[in-house]
Formats: C-alpha cells, structure tokens, sequence
C-alpha cells in the first residue's frame, strides 16, 4: 500500500468530466440497491411469503372445499386465494423500501450521497424510481407464480380459474401494483423519519397489524375509515370478486397510492430544509 | 477556491459557527485548526451544501455547492470516512459514486491504485481498519480529478506512515495548483503540511495566516537568566525599562535579546551562570491564540500536597 504516491508532480491531470443528471444518478442507485446483501435477501423473503401462503391456503381450501356451505363456494374467489400471501410477503418490500433510504442516514452514507449529488430531490427521485421499478417487476413475478402454482391445487378442486376470466388479469397484475405500492409506502415513511426502526415499526403497524382491526370500528363513520384505511384499500384490487365493504379495485388502489404520495411529498419539503 | 462570507450556524442556543469569513487559495495546502468543538466540521458540512447555514454564504468556485451540476469534477471531499455502506465493497461504492456523476468506471480503478487499495476492492468496507477507510475516503475524493479538495481531520487515528503518506499527498495535490483545505486539531500536524493556516475557536475566526508568519510571531519569545545576583540583575534590567518576572530561580525577561542581557551583566559585573532563549513551540501558542475559546477545560494538573 505504501507505493501509492510514485506519482509526479506538476503534471498536468487529464480531467475526467461528469454530470450529475437524474440518469446518472439512477445508474448509480442501481448499483447501489443490487450492492448490498440484504436487497436480495429480501427478495428472496417476499418469494417464499409471497409463493408459499399462496400455495399453502390454496391447498387447505382445495381439501376444506366440500365442507364450504353453498352459498360461500358461489362467492368464492380464486384468484384472491392463492394472492393471500401478499398480505404477509408487503412486509419484505415495505421494510427493503424503507432501509433504502434509513440506511443512508444509520451508516452516514447519506453526507457521501449528498456531496455527490447535492441536488437532493434528485437524488430522492433517483431513489424512488429505481425502488418502484424493482419492486413491481418483482411484484408481479411473484404474484404470477402464486396465481399459477395455486390454482395448480385448486383446480383439484374443480374451482381454480383462468388469466381469460374476467377480472382475473387486472387481480393477478394488481398483486404486483400493491407490492409496488407498499415498497413506496416504506420508502416514504423512511424518507420522512430517517431511522430504520421507526419507519419499519410504523410501516408495520400501518399496513399489516392496524388493517384488520378497522373493522371493529363501530358506525357508519367506523365502515368509512375501514374502507379508507391503507391496506383494506389498497388490496381490493388482488380481488375479483368485490369484498363486502370495501372500495372497488381502482378507487380502493387509488386512495391507498394517495397515502405514499402524500407521505413521501412531506418528505421531500423536509429533505430540502433539513441538515443531512 | 473557496469563499466563505459571513457564514453561520446556530444548534438551538449553541452558536457553532459564528460570522466565519476567509478565503482558501488555490497551489497551497491551507490548514483549518481549531479545537475539538471550534466548528469546522460544521464548517466544512456547510460549505458542501449538507447543513443549511443561518446566516452567510460558502461559495466554491465562485457558486454555491447545491447549485454544482458536475459537483464530483469540483470538489473532492472527506468528512468522516465511516460515512459509508459497510456492507458494500470498496469497489461498489465508488462505482455508484463515479456513476452518480457519470464518470467513466476505469476511474476507479485508477482511485484505488492511486491510494494503494486496490487490493481489497473486492472487499466489504465494514472489515477496513480506519487507515483503509481514510484511503478510500481519499479515493472516493478523487473520482472526478477536482480542483478543490477539502479533508476533515484526515490523520485521525492513522499509523505514522498512514499520516506521512496523507501529509505527501496533500503536498502533492497542492503542487499541481489544486486548492486544498484540510481540518485538524493539532498544530504540531498543521505546521508540518500547510501552507497556510485558517484557525477558529467557538466558531469566531482568531487567525488567517501563513503557517511562516504564525510560527515567526509566535516566537517573540523570551529569555532565562540565571544569576547568583539576581537582585542586581533584576534592579538593573528593570532600571533599563524590561519587565522581570522570577521564575523556578530564574528571571524570565521578554522583548529582550540574549546579547543585551549579557552585556548589561558585564556592564555592572554581574555573574551569570545560564542564560537562553526560551521558543513558546507552536503548540503552545496555539494554545494562547485559542485558550479562551476551547469547549471542554479541564484545569491544569496540580501536584497533590503530600502530608497532612
């Protein structure tokens, strides 16, 4: 290491010209997003919860089916089916959403980032594109395979279906849009908190334990924040057939993105006030 | 170069940067010192862009860093260098900055042979020792040849030829007209490398100097003399206008030259048995420049009285 300066000097440097454009910058998330181990690892996370719930409720109902009373079996949805595990597999994209930009603030990476590229917008849009784009494409992989390998069970059953019925295609390309969607919703909960436990705590509670339990809400005001409230939204478009009480597949999606948007353009006022 | 104006910062009721102006010429390598606490690292974190200031301007080249399109081709910069992904290798993480700014990535493998770490590219960067992590803090600084470099306490914690190497670079960079500012808190490390010396304390700025001057004035030292008359010396020297303070048996005389002392004591006839010039080492008039603005004091140690 130590013949490191057997350099001259007073030459005269050959000087490399760059530009910080949003392109470059994109490039250089790419890199970074497929750099670290725990981007992979996560993905591999969401296959299994995604695939494996999927398979796993498909086949119980495949072996329950004869005891469904009538007039459920006439209700019962394919497709939602082997797309339960999406429920479960948000988990992994919402907290790789989030560690994409809390690890930047826990390592101090982000002082580095920022004298790279001290546009910080840019760099936030950089960020958020790179995320979007990885997670749907993967998103919808995923819930393509789970479609396919759960009606493998369920049409065992005589009750399994077709990408050709109708709604099926936008369920089945809806599971890859909520993914997507709860990528974001990580992404801007970490941009607006910057700290790794706080943002996966409350992307968590927000998208996966608090859902649920919005239905215990009593009254007509308690329905309505039911149907608004993140995930009992956004999910509606992983249904063919409309859930009761619930937002149709597009309203119910649109309203869900209108809180990652929302969050994540708070996020970006703050980012450019703030000290990095 | 760099211009800083007026430049401040306020942490709630801390005023850590205070009205800070100076400039930093290019071909020389400028030291920035203070004490633990002065403010340069929040200096330095301003002039990048990364803290908004409360008041005042750092301008690079003439524009403000945020508004930099080619900031990597500008300035080439250290603040910590732990500030990275460990899990990344070394290799990834310049790639990703070099593409940022769309440099080519044969630049970084010239960086990593430039500061002797290609080598352990390949490796993750939680496993680098502080000396790896400062060379490729200094690689990453690099990527895109800039014209102005700015290091934060760059020896910190390195080995003796970590530092020798860190102290010939700078020289090196220096010498091909690159502006190059570099933090530290030791005065011995700055009077070795810089040029010039920027030096803060409380955020208020006590000194903009070259390092020749700052180590000329601080030699307007004094003189020891010792005598087996000391009274008459101190009468006659007194007599002559100097001020005379006994110090650990000797008299402590300032503003005067040895040869003069000595031939006033030939004048009265006056033994002397040790006279000297007595050099304040730059430490110590760093200390004196700064003793009223450091953080933490502690007071001086005082022997223990032993007995009862």
């Amino acid at each position: 290491m130590s013949s490191a300066t057997a350099v001259q000097p007073g030459t005269a440097p050959a000087r490399p010209k760059g530009r910080a454009t949003l392109l470059h910058v994109i490039r250089s998330e790419w890199t970074k997003l497929w750099s670290v181990r725990s981007t992979m690892w996560t993905l591999i996370a969401l296959f299994l919860l995604v695939v494996g719930f999927g398979v796993l409720i498909s086949w119980g109902t495949e072996s329950n089916l004869n005891q469904m009373p009538p007039e459920q079996r006439a209700t019962f949805d394919a497709t939602g089916t082997s797309l339960t595990g999406i429920f479960f597999g948000q988990l992994a994209l919402a907290v790789l959403g989030a560690m994409v930009i809390t690890a930047e603030y826990s390592t101090g990476g982000i002082r580095t980032t920022l004298s790279a590229v001290p546009k910080r917008l840019r760099m936030l849009a950089a960020k958020a594109l790179v995320l979007a784009v990885v997670a749907w494409v993967v998103g919808t992989v995923v819930s393509f395979v789970a479609f396919f390998a759960g009606q493998a069970f369920l049409d065992k059953a005589n009750v399994g279906t077709t990408l050709s019925e109708p709604g099926v295609l936008r369920a089945v390309m809806g599971g890859g849009l909520y993914l997507l969607g709860s990528a974001m919703f990580g992404f801007a909960l970490g941009a607006l908190l910057r700290h790794t436990p706080a943002a996966i705590t409350m992307v968590v509670a927000l998208l996966l334990i608090v859902p649920p339990f919005m239905q215990l809400l009593p009254g007509e005001w308690g329905k309505t924040v039911n149907q608004w409230f993140t995930a009992n939204a956004g999910s509606q478009i992983t249904f063919v057939n409309p859930q009761a009480n619930s937002l149709g597949p597009w309203q119910g999606y649109a309203v869900f993105t209108a809180y990652w948007v929302l969050i994540l353009a708070v996020a970006a006022f703050l980012l450019e006030r703030r000290d990095a | 170069m760099i211009e800083v104006r007026g430049l401040t910062k306020r942490f709630g009721d801390t005023v850590a940067v205070d009205d800070l102006s100076f400039t930093v010429q290019p071909g020389l390598v400028t030291g920035f010192l203070g004490p633990n606490g002065a403010g340069k690292s929040t200096t330095m974190r301003m002039i990048l862009g990364l803290d908004r200031p409360n008041a005042g301007s750092a301008l690079v080249n003439g524009k403000a860093y945020s508004s930099l399109s080619d900031p990597l081709s500008e300035v080439g910069s250290l603040l910590d260098a732990k500030d990275v992904h460990g899990g990344r290798t070394a290799r990834s993480h310049l790639l990703a900055l070099a593409q940022s700014n769309g440099l080519p990535a044969k630049r970084v493998d010239e960086v990593l042979e430039l500061t002797g770490i290609s080598s352990v590219a390949k490796k993750r960067i939680k496993g680098f020792s502080l000396g790896m992590s400062q060379r490729l803090g200094i690689a990453a600084a690099l990527l895109g040849d800039p014209g102005v470099l700015m290091f934060d306490e760059p020896v910190n914690g390195l080995d003796p030829e970590g530092i020798q190497w860190i102290r010939n670079f700078m020289r090196y960079l220096a010498s091909q007209n690159r502006t190059v500012f570099v933090s530290s808190h030791l005065m011995s490390e700055m009077a070795l490398t810089a040029d010039h010396l920027i030096v803060i304390g409380r955020g208020k700025l006590m000194a903009d100097v070259s390092t020749a001057d700052f180590i000329e004035n601080s030699s307007t030292n004094t003189i020891r003399v010792r005598s087996p008359q000391a009274d008459d010396l101190a009468r006659a020297l007194t007599g002559k206008g100097f001020t005379v303070t006994p110090v650990d048996g000797y008299l402590q005389v300032a503003g005067i030259e040895c040869a003069q002392v000595g031939d006033l004591a030939a004048e009265q006839h006056l033994t002397i048995h040790e006279l000297f010039e007595e050099k304040a080492s730059l430490e110590e008039a760093f200390m004196e420049l700064t003793k009223d603005s450091v953080e933490y004091h502690t007071d001086a140690f005082q022997p223990v009285p032993t007995g009862e």
